[in-house]
């Protein structure tokens, strides 16, 4: 791709700059950059890091620190120590576990379903996306563990011949849940690293010292020739497709954990389609809050533009209005339905004690719905940020309380409880989200954190043609 | 000899298996608690103390639900001893990752201690909320310690535990009988619970043997299952007449 000044050539672009409509002249893709200009653009955030960078990694570093600490500490003594309790078996754990799961889905819907659909705003932010799927699946996969009652016997899930002569029971939506993210790890860092070869070659040759080994290794001798290249977008294509049935089971999945059992208000057979609606709506928020935060912090205004906060914005509008869709028709089935014990769950939920919950929850997810509808307020990053911030707020609220509420209260009245998180479970809930954090702003200094191949790749698509006085763009296939 | 006797004797509880069972009766109970004190005493469960108890964390294999019924002053109490109801059709059996629970062929649902990893599933699915889980490290303070039972294990920090209808005792019975050549009398089983029963509210037995004491009351028109429209098949039938006060 270094020869992009000669690919160019083909369109009838004169030399210097063009005067382009207004609507156009906004396009990343249409913008009149030389490919040592975008490599710079990229690259120079990547190395120069700041005191600032270093103290978010300190305190984050801490964050993670005093987590371990509470997780051993929970180890040591028993789960008891934790705010669970009976009846009220999964907790605060659970809900952040569907929480990260969910936050996962967002780099897959951008990247592979916006690439079979050729929406070529998705190329700057797909690596950023991907990072989010991949971080976010190891920090949901690290519940499964911290949530077990005897951890240190995590293996006996896994499929091995041993010497109880017993396989793992393949009927438990646990297995399935555990093959589902493995899988989807799997799938979705291979994704991420495949996407990430021509970049590496690239940063490989603008660097020296440690990162220059560290980018030759990764890059695996990428030359970027014609096969080469053949070769990377068909293993890109065949894995968009195959990864999206992936992600729409894994989350489908985390919701049969609930939706199996016979507690009234999980069993439901729209749980699945409702998680995955909820997920892809509560992880394109984080893209949203995420790429603000990383626009500003590493000063890529240039790569992260208005088109594609608008576009970005549209989208989570539309997923925020499936998941108000899939939340009311799940909610007035049974609403309406009147089983005595769903009665007591609803009434507990929107007028009881966990009404504050309940409404902040409302609120959070429909009113960002209503205020993404304008242009303005999607544009504009300070707005944007606010309310995906918001709309994540609400959407963990949605999974506390259809974790710890629903489980309050069943079917015998003698057993309902109530649940209060302790030390424990917030600072390791805690340590999740500075992990997150911390492996995504190290990754993003390591790692160029816009596809700069993408975007050349999207450039050559363009070529700019004048029909009458106007220069218009006209896009061609390429894939 | 013997063995051949031992033979056809398993041979023949196949084709008639037992279903191991028993019968509630509602009017009876007095809610004394006796058998929650005969169960932990029998099973080894810890005691929490008043701090845990208020955290929910309390470990009681069985449990006297009560109910206030009526507006004052003619309020009546309402008692319910809730044990592990042995459903045929277990919600908690499925979910379980490992195996820990699974269904013997006596028809109890059996916890396999050594295999429970924790992961709380059987107790979320379980409609009767009759699982407890061992929060802490098991601790017996004096003089509890000195009256462990020895044919029963205690559990170990973070794994699920319930009632085994004293299976320990059916084994005992069941072994007692084939060494000597008989079959297992009806009424000969008593769970810890059964035995302390000061109003005999509890009847333990082969609900698939029509004679049984057990079948017998669950035949009555007295007789209903917890929950039973769940479809799970409990193996613990309650007896409660229309009029009684209780």
């Amino acid at each position: 791709m270094s020869d992009r000044e000669h690919m160019a050539g083909d369109s009838d672009v004169p030399e210097g700059q063009i005067e382009l409509s207004e609507e156009y002249r906004e396009r990343l893709l249409l913008a009149q950059r030389t490919d040592a200009e975008i490599n710079a653009a990229v690259l120079r955030p990547m190395m120069e890091t700041g005191p600032k960078f270093w103290i978010t990694v300190a305190i984050l570093s801490a964050i993670i620190l005093w987590g371990l600490y509470a997780w051993g500490y929970m180890i040591y003594w028993g789960m008891g120590t934790a705010g669970i309790n009976n009846p009220v078996y999964w907790g605060l754990f659970i809900a952040t576990f569907v929480f990260w799961v969910g936050i996962s889905h967002a780099g897959t819907m951008i990247s592979a379903v916006l690439r079979i659909f050729k929406a070529d705003w998705r190329r700057p932010i797909t690596r950023g996306a991907e990072a989010m799927t991949a971080f976010a699946l190891l920090m949901a996969g690290l519940y499964p563990f911290i949530h077990l009652g005897r951890v240190w016997k995590f293996y006996w899930m896994l499929p091995y011949p041993n010497n109880r002569f017993m396989w793992p029971n393949f009927q438990s939506p646990l297995m399935w849940d555990m093959v589902a993210i493995f899988t989807y790890l799997i799938g979705s860092s291979l994704y991420l690293y495949l996407a990430l070869i021509p970049d590496m070659a690239m940063a490989r040759d603008h660097s020296v010292g440690w990162r220059y080994k560290l980018y030759r290794t990764l890059a695996l001798g990428w030359r970027g020739t014609e096969g080469e290249w053949h070769k990377l977008h068909r293993a890109l294509n065949i894995f968009s497709v195959i990864i999206i049935p992936v992600f729409l089971s894994v989350h489908s999945i985390v919701a049969w954990d609930f939706a199996i059992t016979l507690q009234p208000r999980w069993h439901s057979t729209i749980f699945a389609p409702y998680f995955i609606m909820g997920a892809v709506y509560s992880g394109l928020a984080a893209l949203a809050t995420i790429l603000v935060i990383v626009r500003k912090s590493m000063r890529l205004e240039e790569f992260l533009r208005r088109e594609h906060f608008d576009a970005l914005g549209k989208l989570v509008m539309v997923a925020g209005l499936g998941w108000i869709y899939f939340w009311f028709a799940g909610f007035i089935v049974e609403w309406y339905g009147n089983d005595p014990v769903t009665r007591e769950l609803i009434h507990d939920e929107v007028a009881g004690k966990l009404a504050p919950l309940f409404w902040l929850q409302m609120t959070a997810n429909i009113l960002p719905v209503i205020f993404l509808a304008f242009r303005k307020i999607r544009t504009n990053p300070k707005w944007l940020l606010g309310f995906t911030l918001l709309i994540n707020v609400g959407m963990y609220t949605e999974r506390v309380l259809i974790v710890v509420g629903n489980m309050q209260r069943n079917y015998l009245p003698f057993d309902w409880g109530t649940y209060k998180p302790t030390w424990v479970e917030i600072s390791i809930v805690a340590m999740t989200f500075a992990g997150f954090i911390l492996l995504y702003i190290l990754f993003s200094r390591i790692v160029p954190y816009v596809p700069v191949w993408e975007i050349k790749e999207g450039r050559l698509r363009y070529s700019l043609r004048r029909i009458g006085r106007l220069w218009v763009p006209t896009a061609a296939e390429i894939d | 000899m013997a063995k051949a006797v031992r033979v056809s004797a398993k041979e023949k509880q196949d084709e008639n298996r037992r279903r191991w069972g028993m019968v509630i009766d509602l009017d009876r109970c007095t809610g004394c608690q006796a058998c929650v004190v005969a169960c932990h005493a029998e099973n080894n469960v810890p005691v929490v103390g008043e701090q845990e108890a208020a955290r929910s964390h309390s470990m009681h294999w069985i449990r006297i639900e009560r109910y206030w019924e009526g507006e004052y002053p003619n309020v009546k109490a309402r008692f319910m001893p809730v044990l592990c109801q042995h459903c045929g059709e277990a919600p908690c059996e499925p979910v379980c990752p490992v195996f820990a629970t699974y269904h013997t062929p006596e028809g109890l649902n059996a916890q396999v201690y050594n295999r429970c990893i924790g992961t709380r599933y059987c107790g979320s699915a379980c409609p009767y909320k009759v699982r407890v889980f061992n929060w802490f490290r098991p601790d017996f303070p004096e003089p509890l310690e000195q009256q462990l039972n020895p044919d029963v294990s205690v559990r170990q920090r973070g794994i699920i535990e319930k009632c085994s209808f004293c299976v320990q005792r059916i084994r005992r019975v069941e072994l007692d009988a084939d060494a000597s050549g008989r079959e297992v009398e009806d009424g000969e089983v008593q769970p810890a619970c059964v035995q302390s029963c000061p109003p005999s509210a509890l009847i333990f037995g082969d609900l698939n043997d029509p004679e049984s004491e057990a079948s017998q009351l669950a035949r009555s028109r007295r007789a209903f299952r917890l929950l039973d429209f769940l479809g799970t098949d409990p193996a613990v039938i309650y007896l409660k007449g229309g009029e009684t006060n209780v």
